[in-house]
């Protein structure tokens, strides 16, 4: 009960936020990029924290999500949550795709088959045309705003819900027989297998799920910017940015992922604004190695550590 | 005395390398039964035929009245073979008592107090009662062995497959394990010890089988085997 | 349809293609392919030597004569970069897999974003009394920077493949990735020879990036799409064949080549791509491996 608990109170949190006057829009542009990174960085890390399947591609399931999205409301109109649903299922889906594809060959195989999946999706969304080609598409945001000022609140709310649904999903998996099968597929698969662990099963339900999760997070991105192209939308530097905040948060717990999302993203804005876009790539990146090298267990193994020591 | 596995004319390539060819075994139910061979003649791998980590092979498989041919590993597991590993496999960032709760969860399909209690029981047997909250990466190289023993014991086995599970230890080492070996053995559960410690396959077996180039060149009794000199062919070079 | 030369000359242009595509992935193909290093960061390095190449032809050094230069810097960074490795993740197990393909990846993002930094998003060039004009015979035109690529990357894939089956050390190298157990008996430390074989493979990319430079201009973020390429040709080849390398650059290639044709450039990209995970699903042992 406590947990559900702290989930109501962060979301009625989120609700004042958003229903405060006199903050400067771009806070809500800002917190909407900081959630998106909370649900990717745990979405990822139920695949390869728990699992130890590393996904180099997190921008085809994002794009996956976004384009949907796109295609659903050109069409049909549909609102906000059904994009979103639409998102999730077909990025969901695409998991299952790459992991049946893969997930019976070694880690750095489906590694690999991830990178080629962003490749392929950003040339086939490069020539159709319905949905902008390599210029783009404009979109008319709708006027539902619920009772928000405006769209861009309602959309920072909408992630913040995303966000603690996603970290509830993580943290149901991780104590859940689910989470117990995953961790011992990545000590050693052999053994967990001889264990009665249905290996490849519970690699391609991981996979799913994480897919799902990043296509959620992706699916608001056309009404946040009234716009889509596939450069930006397919960028890699998602990737770096998705599996970096798991690891320097932590990726045995779902708390981990919550940290280092809310820490690195923040930054990543801070120096957006006062340097240069490159320059918060380089950031997360030797962030990464570092943590990779020196503190592989992460921000909440230093925690960890230093709890034993103060003992 | 009631067959509990068969073996029925197995053979395994690997690209062009044949490592069994046309094996055919029978195990009978709460047999102690030795497997041995020098290095490459094939025992990993007809084990590995048999607990299911490789399922692409010629022939066919029974167990306990089954047809197991065509199943995977953990469906096999479910069914009642364990196995422990040549080098052993801890899951490394779990306590010693979280790796027996895998098995316990997944075959037995619960891993509530009661498991946990159970679990504590098969710990005991082994002497690593005390480790059982320690992390299994900081164990000695016997106390993996005696853990990978009680995992496979966690999965509740008809049959056990040992799997090397002396090699390197000291004398006493050696004795502690094969002592829990005929522990498992009086509970009634079917035992095929690989070894090369030849002292331990001769006073744990009933029966002895000899494999060599992939093939069975001997079975039977401890005393048979030693004397047979197809054996110790294999084992000396001519 | 198509016009019977068009086709042809698409095939020609793809071998000459093709073989410059093997030529960059031999250092993935051994430090891969041999030594089951988790090397993404092999297009990485690959762009890291165009842009040396670059830097060092400003002086007015011949491109291919700064990609020779190069290469015992890029050797010992090679045997730097496996040394590091080794020591910190291949030597304590467990959970080898997600960080040494981290790390690897990181390194990937930190050469490319400091290549923008330094050098800007824009495409640098070469130039050379061979890079601009082209050889004719008959109606077809090849360019001579292709030709030169060619006979270079043929030249490497040959000296390579005798390295590796005639020479001690070589051998031992295509040992080592099978059974290190022997090769300790013979006398030979493995560690040291996985060394020698990443800084062989690493010195192998500054005289293939110095080759990419070449052929075209490179900018910093090509190292995204050669991730397809040399994995599709190392996948394609299957892992631990060096002759196989060449042969399915060539696929690569002229499979490239044909696409482009009838499809334009921009479908380019996902040849490599699209090729790889047909392989990793219908062959992943790929046409020769073992």
């Amino acid at each position: 009960m406590k947990y559900a608990a702290y989930c109501a109170l962060i979301l009625l949190g989120f609700l004042g936020l958003s229903s405060l006057g006199g903050i400067n829009e771009y806070v809500f542009f800002a917190g909407f990029v900081i959630l998106q990174f909370v649900i990717l960085a745990t979405a990822w890390n139920i695949l390869g924290g728990y699992a130890g399947y590393v996904n180099f591609g997190v921008p085809a399931f994002i794009a996956v999500g976004a384009y949907t999205a796109v295609v659903l409301f050109k069409s049909m109109s549909a609102p906000l949550l059904v994009q979103i649903l639409g998102g999730g299922i077909l990025a969901g889906a695409l998991g299952l795709g790459v992991g049946l594809l893969t997930l019976k060959l070694r880690g750095i195989f489906f590694s690999i088959a991830t990178v080629a999946v962003v490749f392929i999706l950003e040339t086939v969304v490069n020539n159709w045309r319905y949905v902008g080609g390599a210029t783009g598409l404009q979109l008319t945001r709708p006027q539902d705003l619920w009772f928000f000022d405006s769209y861009t609140r309602m959309l920072f709310f909408v992630m913040a819900v995303l966000a603690v649904l996603s970290v509830t999903i993580a943290r149901y998996i991780q104590d859940s027989f689910l989470g117990r099968g995953l961790r011992a597929v990545r000590d050693s698969e052999e053994a967990a297998e001889c264990s009665g662990v249905p290996t490849l099963k519970i690699k391609l339900i991981a996979c799913t799920i994480s897919g799902a999760l990043m296509g959620i997070a992706g699916a608001p991105m056309p009404m946040y910017l009234s716009y889509i192209e596939p450069t930006s939308t397919f960028n890699l530097s998602y990737s770096i940015s998705a599996l970096g905040m798991p690891i320097i948060g932590g990726t045995s717990h779902w708390i981990g992922p919550v940290i280092g999302a809310l820490l690195l993203a923040t930054l990543q804005q801070i120096v957006t604004v006062t340097v240069s876009n490159e320059l918060n790539v380089l950031v997360v990146g030797v962030l990464l190695v570092l943590f990779v090298v020196i503190a592989p267990d992460g921000i909440l193994g230093l925690i960890k550590k230093w709890k034993q020591s103060s003992k | 005395m009631e067959t509990i596995l068969e073996v029925n004319n197995v053979i395994k390539q690997f690209g062009g390398f044949t490592a069994l060819s046309e094996v055919n075994l029978h195990v009978n139910k709460g047999e102690r039964l030795g497997l041995i061979g020098p290095n490459g003649s094939g025992k990993t791998t007809l084990i590995n035929c048999i607990s299911g980590a490789y399922t692409d092979y010629q022939g066919s498989i029974r167990f306990d009245g089954g047809d197991i041919t065509l199943l995977k590993a953990h469906e096999r597991t479910k069914r009642g073979i364990a196995r422990s590993f040549q080098i052993p496999r801890p899951f490394s960032s779990m306590t010693v008592m979280e790796n027996l709760l895998v098995p316990f969860a997944f075959v037995g399909g619960k891993d509530g107090p009661e498991q946990q209690k159970e679990a504590m029981a098969i710990l005991q047997g082994m002497g690593l009662a005390e480790k059982a909250f320690v992390q299994s990466n900081q164990l000695s190289q016997v106390e993996l062995r005696k853990m990978e023993l009680a995992r496979a014991m966690a999965a509740k086995p008809k049959l056990l497959i040992s799997d090397e599970a002396m090699a390197g230890l000291s004398g006493t080492e050696v004795d502690e394990v094969l002592e829990i070996l005929f522990d498992l053995n009086k509970l009634g559960i079917t035992i095929i010890m690989i070894e090369h410690i030849m002292q331990a396959v001769m006073k744990f077996s009933q029966r002895v089988v000899c494999l060599d180039a992939g093939k069975i060149i001997c079975e039977g009794t401890p005393e048979i085997i030693v004397k047979n000199p197809e054996v110790q062919r294999a084992y000396l070079g001519d | 349809m198509f016009s019977v030369d068009l086709i042809f000359e698409a095939v020609l242009f793809g071998i000459l293609l093709g073989c410059f595509y093997a030529a960059v992935s031999l250092g993935l193909s051994v430090a891969f392919g041999l030594l089951d290093v988790p090397y993404v960061a092999h297009p990485a390095l690959l762009i890291l030597g165009s842009y040396f190449t670059f830097v060092l032809s400003q002086t007015g050094i011949d491109p291919i004569v700064c990609g020779v230069l190069l290469m015992p810097i890029f050797f010992l960074i090679g045997i730097g970069f496996y040394r590091f490795y080794y020591e910190t993740f291949e030597k304590r197990s467990s959970d080898t897999g997600v960080r040494g393909l981290a790390f690897f990846f990181g390194m990937s993002f930190i050469i490319e974003v400091c290549l923008i930094l330094v050098f800007g998003v824009d495409q640098r060039t070469v130039v050379a009394s061979y890079i601009g004009s082209s050889l004719e015979i008959g109606d077809y035109r090849f360019p001579y920077r292709m030709l030169v690529a060619f006979g270079i990357a043929l030249a490497l894939t040959v000296a390579l493949t005798l390295y590796f089956s005639k020479t001690f050390n070589g051998r031992a190298i295509k040992a080592v990735g099978q059974d290190e157990g022997a090769l300790r008996l013979m006398g030979a430390n493995p560690v040291k020879i996985k060394q020698l074989a990443f800084g062989i493979a690493t010195a192998v990319n500054a005289l293939a990036g110095a080759m990419l430079i070449i052929v075209g201009p490179v900018e910093p973020a090509m190292d995204r799409i050669y991730i397809g390429r040399t994995f599709c040709v190392v996948v394609l080849a299957g892992l631990g064949s060096m002759s196989g390398t060449l042969v399915a650059g060539l696929v690569l290639g002229i499979a490239e080549s044909i696409v482009m044709m009838t499809f334009g450039a921009s479908w380019a990209p996902a040849v490599s791509f699209g090729l790889l995970l047909l392989m990793l699903g219908v062959r992943p042992q790929g046409l020769f491996g073992r």
